[in-house]
């Protein structure tokens, strides 16, 4: 062993001076740690909560930068899904409500099939909390959360429907881990923008969006219900097809958005 | 300011370097690096974080206990990254997410443990303040070149803004995709330490062993 050349000698070279060294930095430290997250906390939830409502509002196509994101948050109604039924539950707050949480309670949630969980979502919650846009009262705007598996992890999202529930108006991702350059085009404005006027199922009820390979021509039969992918990032699309595979299929908002296919939506 | 003050602020961003001369750092020198605003946050997250450690462990100098400095070291480091981390989630929330998990990795950032150790532990506060600072800003200079270089090329951008119009976007650039990909870090990076020891040339190491002819005779 050699030791570095250093004073030797030093008081808290002793057993109960290390203990005590050590015990006090311990206690400096983890003390520092606590307070800087309490202290905090109500910011980093407050930027949570804030990012995710800008989401919404883009989504919605309500994004303002002039204003403020609260304030045109209150004109969107988030309402409670049960997704078996697909009827809107009120005894569930949905101010309070977080599917995250409840996706994690075994009481609040089911197990996604293997067979059909084509996005590895696992376990979703039992309700969902979508969100309804209206405009001179009647639901102009229905928008679903979806998530699902693409290259490197989970992509979460929204999911704009008009109020047919059929067309798309808008999809955004506002957490995912996709390739940057290659596969983080699914955040990008001009491919959301291809989403838009494409139509989820045929006029026989089948769900026919799906994400394809290069560029959709323009005599493919299935152009309304076709999106450009991108190649080199293939396997980011197909996260996308089957994101939205599970997510608008009976066990996901099928239920629901039969109901608002059929008037019942408001 | 005296000469050792200044040699503490001035060397490590130039001749004494932490990434270019000691190669250390690499790791989060390679990840953020994809466009600049991220890498702008890592750098003011490593210097600051360089700075207390080496402030810290500089006061605590005579009283800490040898068997167990670098075990305490570790834990004043890891204490100021989390408040660092937590602060960029408060106050920086959508640049904090780009970087994941980077920040969370200053605890490894052989920067900030190799200056506690070889400098702080040694030198009185004033210095070790200086000496964060100056390997802090040694770190930045790298990390806003290489991150410059791969946003300019894999993007045609700067902070976002556009400088080379894209040709997806009706302009003449052509983006190079591989800037973004981690090994054009690497790239970038090489190409630095040539420059750096091209002009300072005695930032060369010395050969650890020459490979020298010998007579066929003499290898019998």
């Amino acid at each position: 062993m050699s030791e570095p050349v250093k004073k030797s000698g030093r008081k808290t070279d002793t057993v109960v001076g290390t203990l005590l060294v050590a015990f006090v930095v311990s206690l400096v430290c983890s003390s520092l740690v606590a307070s800087a997250a309490v202290v905090l906390k109500p910011r980093q939830v407050a930027n949570a909560i804030l990012d995710m409502r800008r989401n919404i509002l883009q989504v919605a196509g309500l994004l303002d930068p002039a204003r403020d994101v609260n304030e045109l948050f209150e004109g969107i109604e988030p309402r409670v899904v049960d997704l078996e039924t697909g009827a809107y539950v009120d005894d569930i707050d949905p101010e309070t409500f977080d599917p995250a949480e409840a996706a994690k309670d075994l009481e609040q949630s089911v197990e996604v099939p293997a067979e059909i969980d084509v996005a590895r979502v696992g376990r979703r919650a039992k309700h969902a909390l979508v969100y309804l846009v209206r405009r001179d009262g009647e639901v102009s705007k229905i928008i679903l959360p979806v998530s699902g598996y693409g290259l490197w992890s989970t992509m979460v999202g929204f999911l704009a429907l008009e109020a047919d529930g059929n067309t798309v108006a808008d999809i955004t991702f506002y957490l995912h881990g996709e390739t940057p350059g290659l596969g983080d085009f699914i955040a990008k404005p001009a491919w959301r923008g291809l989403w838009r006027g494409k139509r989820a199922f045929d006029e026989s009820g089948n769900l026919k969006l799906q994400v394809v390979k290069g560029r959709v021509s323009a005599d493919d039969p299935l152009v309304d219900y076709h999106v450009d992918g991108v190649s080199g990032a293939t396997l980011t699309g197909n996260g996308v097809t089957k994101m939205m595979q599970y997510w608008l299929s009976d066990h996901g908002y099928g239920p629901y958005l039969r109901n608002i296919q059929g008037g019942e939506g408001t | 300011m005296s000469s050792a003050a200044k040699r503490a602020l001035i060397a490590p961003i130039v001749d004494d370097n932490p990434v270019t001369l000691h190669v250390l750092g690499i790791c989060s020198a390679l990840a953020v690096t994809t466009s600049l605003l991220p890498s702008l946050y890592m750098c003011l997250a490593l210097t600051v974080v360089a700075t207390l450690a080496n402030t810290a462990v500089s006061a605590i100098r005579h009283i800490l206990p040898t068997s167990i400095r670098i075990i305490v070291q570790m834990t004043i480091i890891a204490s100021l990254v989390i408040v660092v981390d937590e602060s960029l989630k408060a106050f920086a929330f959508e640049t904090s997410r780009e970087l994941s998990v980077f920040v969370g990795l200053i605890i490894t950032n052989c920067i900030v443990l190799g200056r506690t150790e070889s400098f702080a532990s040694k030198n009185p506060v004033g210095l070790s303040f200086l000496d964060g600072i100056g390997n802090g800003l040694g770190y930045s200079v790298i990390l806003i070149l290489v991150a410059s270089a791969r946003e300019l090329l894999g993007a045609g951008t700067l902070l976002g803004y556009t400088i080379l119009p894209n040709v997806a976007d009706g302009g003449w650039y052509n983006p190079n995709g591989m800037m973004l990909l981690p090994p054009s870090a690497f790239f970038v990076i090489g190409l630095i330490i040539w420059a750096a020891r091209t002009w300072k040339p005695e930032q060369v190491e010395k050969p650890e062993f020459r490979i020298s002819e010998v007579h066929r005779t003499e290898a019998l």
